[in-house]
Formats: C-alpha cells, structure tokens, sequence
C-alpha cells in the first residue's frame, strides 16, 4: 500500500480497500465517497448519518460501508469525520463538470464564486475551479465544508483547493 | 497540618477524570499542576477527537477540556495552579511547592490520604547537529505556541516524525498560518494514521520518509535559518551525498512522548520497561494502584496513549481511591471499572491499538507476578 | 505584533487581555497581561532567551511547558524565571540570561 509510505492513495487503491460508489450511482448526482482505509477506534459518521447510508457496527474499529442508494449525498458526514476523510462527488452537476465538496479548514475560507486552484490528494494542482457553495453552520463545529466546480473528468481526483494566501 | 482525601498530580485528562470521579463520590479532593492553567495538553488538541460516541467523538479536544473543567468544578475539585509536588515522605506526605518563578514561593507540606499521579509525559527529543540552536523545538511546544498562546514559533517549519504528533501537528501550524515545507521521517513507513498524513499531502507539504536532518544550521542572528536533511540507509544512518538544504526558521520534533516518572519515582513505586509505552512506567494492577498501597497512576505517565484512554484510566485510578476510602461499596467499584475496562479494550483495537492491549495486559500480569498487593511506604 | 495568529477557523485568538508594556534587554515591547512572557517576546520576533554558561550558546523555547528550563530569563532582577510558564504583568523588566550573570 503506497499509502503508507506517502500519505496518499492512488484511486485505484482505493478502489481495492473501499467500496466506491459505481459509476451508475455517481451518474445520479450526488454522493458520499469515504476514504477511511485503515481500521482505527472510530464511528462519529455513522451517527452523523440521519439516512442509516453509514455502518460501523462493531467492533469500532471497522471500515465503514456506504450504502450508496441510501445516501442523498447531503454531505452532513463530511464535516462529521473527525479524519477528514470524506467526501461528496457529484458528477452530474452539468454536461461537462462535477462539483467535488470537502471539509476545508484553514484560513481564509475561501468565498462562493471565488476562483481558485484544485489540488489532489498529493496536493498537486490538478485545475481551475470556482467554488460553488460554502457550508459552515454551527452543527458542523468550524469545519467548513467547500463545494467547487470542475471539469468532469478531475472529479476522482480533485480532494481539496491549494491554500489562499492570508491577507497581509 | 493540611490533609486532603485525595490528592490528584497533573491537571490533564487523567488527573481532572480521577478529580471528578472521586469528588462525585464525595471524597475532599486537591488537584495540582505546575501550569498556569489546568487541562493538561488537552486546550492544544483542537481538532475532532476519533473514538465511540461513549469518548465524545467527534468533539474537539479544547471542548472535552472546557467540559471536564465545568464538570470538576461543579463537583467541587479544589485546584492549585502552578504547583509542584517536590517531596514525598512516609506517612502520605508530600511537599508541595506553590507560586511563580521569580515570585514568592512557598511550600506546603500535607498529608493525601490517598494519591493520584497523572503527570503525563515529555516529549523525546532527536539529536542532530544543531539540535539546540533556538527554533529547534519540541512539537508539541510550537502546538503550545499556536493553538494555546496564538503566537507563530515560526514561518516556514520542518517537521520530524510522522507519528500522529508530527501529523496533526503539521496540519495545525498551517491552520494557524505557518508554513510547513517538509516532513522527514526516519522509517520506511508514515507513523500516524493515514488520515492525518492523507490531509497535509492534500495542503502540498510533502513526506521524506527514509529521511532525516543532519542539521539545523544557525543564522547570523543565532537562530535556524535551513535546515540540512538526508536520506538514510537501513540502520538509519545518512547516506553521504544525499544531502539536501531546506530553507526553515523552524524545526519540529515530534518523535514520541516518553512517561513523565519522576513523581512515581519520588513516591518510589516499582517501575517496569516497556517500550511500546514509551519507557519506564509504573506497575499497576487493574485499579491502578502501584506498588505503593493508597498511591494510583492513570494516563500518559503509564504509558503513552491518546487523551480518551487517559480519561478511563483517570477514572478508574479515582474510583478505586474513594473505595479504598469507603466512600463508595466494592461492587459497585468493581462493577463501574469492569464498565470502563470494557470501553479501554475498544480503544486499543486495530492495528494501532491491540498492541497497547497486549501491553497492558503483560503489564498487568507483571505487577501480580512481582507485586500483588501494594505496600505502604517505609 | 506580526507573528500572532490572528485568524483561525476553529479557534477564536481574539485577545482581550490588557495590552501592557514590558521591557527586554533595555527594549520596550507591546505583551498582554497574563500571557506567558515567552508568548510576547515571540510576537516580537524574539527567539533567544538565554546563552549557556559554558560555552556561551543561545537556547530559546524548546518544550513550552515548564520542564526544560530552555527559556529561562532574568525577569525582575530574578535569574532562571521559566518565561513560557510565567505571565506578564505591567511594566516587567526582562533580560536575557547570559551564564550566571
């Protein structure tokens, strides 16, 4: 598992430790896709979901598994995750984009309609991206959770935006 | 002279736990710290807490702080703030030294019929040339410096160890506006969980593993100015000709906690080796007591873990004190620690935790072998 | 006071301590009252703290919690004040440590 060794997972090992949504499903709209692949003593997400898409069960420390069909993609989890480690992919937002949206906690947050830099999970920049919506209600305790627009064939790949420079 | 029914040392997770629970059960409780304000390191974790819903999960680590204070102060646990135990004696008493450096100190010698030691850890420190020059630090001192302080240590940071101290450590520097530009780790293999690591290599801070520095190297001024890091071969010794110059004010180390003993010392409770904890620990059995009968250990300093354990652990320690004392009945002790040794178990499952799981249990074993029933001290 | 962190998206660093005045090495500088001395002179870009007795080397913050002594300083006239576990009061007069001097 290069995972270890660098701190990112390639998509298609992914694909190998966790159930993704298939491509039917993403074709639907939005969607949650969990990228939790070690078996670590946590299920805040499972409680986050009011749909029942998410079970840990027990022992606590088992992968969780996304009922795909149950979940609506509302993206409550993903600022839920204490491992920020999930993620809501809609890759039937128009003919040719996706929206990726991810929990982002830095500072500044960037703001809708900003034009920013995607990045992925090496924090490579992958495109161009404009941020679609900007979630940051009290229930989901300072973690914002970002929403951006891009070309539809990033949409497995873009995790997160480069940075925005603090103003000096 | 001044007596309590328990005395708790170190106002983290484990101490404020035990303060709580033996205050509940109405026992008359001092807590001291040597800090300027009670929580341990836990007002520096602000990020969402892993665990089951029974740990909080999902809360951030400074609100389980500011919950627990509330809850000790309703219990009505006194605190002595910028105190330090500096003497145990025969009898139960302990030395207690109370005020600020430079200002007027006094010491209070008082009996704690029973005692707690939840003093936690200190951080390891890595040596390479230069490792004393200001800007090296610990990284759990520039986590200080952000998130409790809100002062920077530094702009551009390299960090050692990819431990989860290294990790969510990166993560928060770059929250609090530094930047973080390198990583090294010595191992073949990222420390932490993959989570952690997943989210600084999301923000472009890459991850040398196989690394180390060979150098922090000073500026006119005295303090770091770049840093020199290097591949290592498999006894992670550098590799000659694989150095590399990283332009940093500041390095992080983050390489593991080791259990801070001196006050088991001081009470002079039988110690064990463990390496997967960290060092020398104290034996306890399955109440926590050691080997010294009336004095208890919970938390960091017997065996470095994560906050939710030192919260059981602490809870536990508080709970046998006040049965000792009578103030609760057997079972009813008995039956909240089997609760709590149930939830401890889920905490050290996986491949991260059964190990610490093994661990305790030989360390368990070892104090029925060696120990058996706790002593008064002579 | 550049080097404070003075946005965040989980923490609120607004200070509402005092601003006060202390003095380093003959130098006045802006602090809060009751944050630990260390914490001040960092926002001031101040790093060292103090040279060993030795061989004369600069030591500054190294664990922020009271156990190293790195950071020890002579604040009011009086020699190893650990300054990351000391708070600032009004009008302190502080001096980096040199040796034993």
């Amino acid at each position: 598992m290069s995972l270890i060794n660098t701190g990112y997972l390639e998509p298609e090992e992914l694909r190998e430790l966790q159930k993704l949504p298939s491509e039917e499903r993403y074709q639907k709209g939005p969607v949650a896709v969990i990228e939790c692949v070690q078996e670590i003593p946590c299920n805040p997400c499972e409680a986050a979901c009011r749909f029942g898409a998410i079970r840990i069960g027990d022992p606590i420390t088992n992968l969780p598994q996304c009922s795909h069909e149950k979940c609506t993609g509302c993206g409550v989890c993903v600022s839920k995750c204490p491992g920020l480690a999930i993620f809501v992919v809609n890759k039937a937002y128009s003919e040719t984009t996706a929206t990726v949206s991810f929990p982002y906690e830095y500072m500044p947050v960037p703001e809708q309609d900003m034009a920013v830099t995607a990045v992925n999970r090496k924090g490579e920049p992958v495109c161009e991206a404009k941020v679609v919506k900007v979630l940051n209600p009290a229930a989901f305790d300072h973690t914002p959770v970002v929403t951006v627009e891009i070309p539809k064939e990033y949409a497995d790949d873009v995790r997160s935006i480069r940075r925005l420079q603090e103003a000096d | 002279m001044l007596e309590r029914d328990v005395v708790v040392v170190g106002a983290g997770p484990a101490g404020l736990a035990a303060s709580i629970e033996a205050a509940k059960a109405g026992a008359d409780v001092l807590l001291v710290d040597l800090n300027m304000k009670p929580g341990g390191q836990l007002f520096k974790q602000i990020h969402k807490f892993f665990g089951s819903s029974a740990h909080r999960s999902g809360t951030r680590g400074f609100e389980i702080g500011k919950m627990l204070l509330a809850e000790a102060e309703e219990a009505g646990v006194e605190i002595w703030l910028q105190s330090t135990v500096i003497g145990a004696f025969p009898g139960n008493l302990i030395a207690i030294e109370k005020g600020t450096d430079g200002g007027n100190k006094e010491v209070i010698t008082m009996r704690a019929k029973k005692l707690i030691i939840a003093t936690g850890a200190s951080e390891n420190v890595v040596r390479f040339k230069g490792w004393t020059t200001p800007g090296v630090m610990g990284a759990g001192a520039a986590q200080t410096m952000i998130n409790v302080n809100h002062v920077k240590p530094g702009k551009k940071i390299v960090m050692v160890g990819s431990g989860n101290v290294g990790l969510i450590v990166s993560y928060q520097l770059m929250q609090a506006g530094c930047d973080v530009v390198a990583l090294v780790e010595a191992a073949p293999k990222i420390g932490g969980y993959a989570v952690h690591a997943a989210k600084i290599r999301r923000a472009g801070v890459p991850i040398y593993t196989q690394h180390t520095v060979v150098e922090a190297v000073p500026g006119e001024d005295g303090t770091v100015c770049k840093v020199v890091i290097a591949k290592v071969d498999d006894h992670f010794q550098p590799i000659p000709g694989t150095e590399q110059e990283i332009e940093a004010d500041t390095v992080t180390i983050g390489a593991g906690l080791k259990p801070a003993t001196d006050m088991v010392k001081l009470e002079k409770c039988q110690l064990t080796f463990n390496g997967p904890f960290g060092g020398f620990i104290p034996l306890h059995n399955d109440r926590m007591e050691t080997s010294r009968a009336g004095v208890y250990v919970a938390g960091d300093a017997t065996g470095v873990e994560e906050a939710n354990t030192a919260l059981e652990e602490g809870r536990i320690a508080g709970i046998s004190a006040v049965e000792s004392l009578g103030l609760i009945g057997e079972s009813e002790a008995e039956k909240k620690r089997i609760e709590i040794w149930g939830r401890l178990e889920a905490l050290r499952m996986g491949p991260f935790g059964e190990r610490r799981q093994i661990e305790k249990n030989n360390i368990l074993a070892e104090y029925e072998e060696k120990i058996g029933t706790a002593v008064e001290m002579e | 006071m550049s080097d404070r962190v003075d946005q965040h998206c989980i923490l609120d660093v607004k200070k509402t301590g005092r601003t006060v005045k202390i003095t380093v090495d003959d130098k006045e500088i802006e602090a809060y009252e009751g944050e630990p001395i260390l914490s001040a002179l960092l926002a001031s870009g101040i790093k060292i703290n103090r040279y060993t007795v030795k061989k004369h080397e600069p030591r500054g913050l190294f664990c922020g919690i009271g156990q190293c002594s790195d950071c020890s300083m002579v604040v009011d006239g009086k020699a190893n004040v650990r300054t990351c576990i000391t708070p600032v009061k009004e009008g302190m007069v502080i001096k980096t440590q040199d040796g034993l001097k």
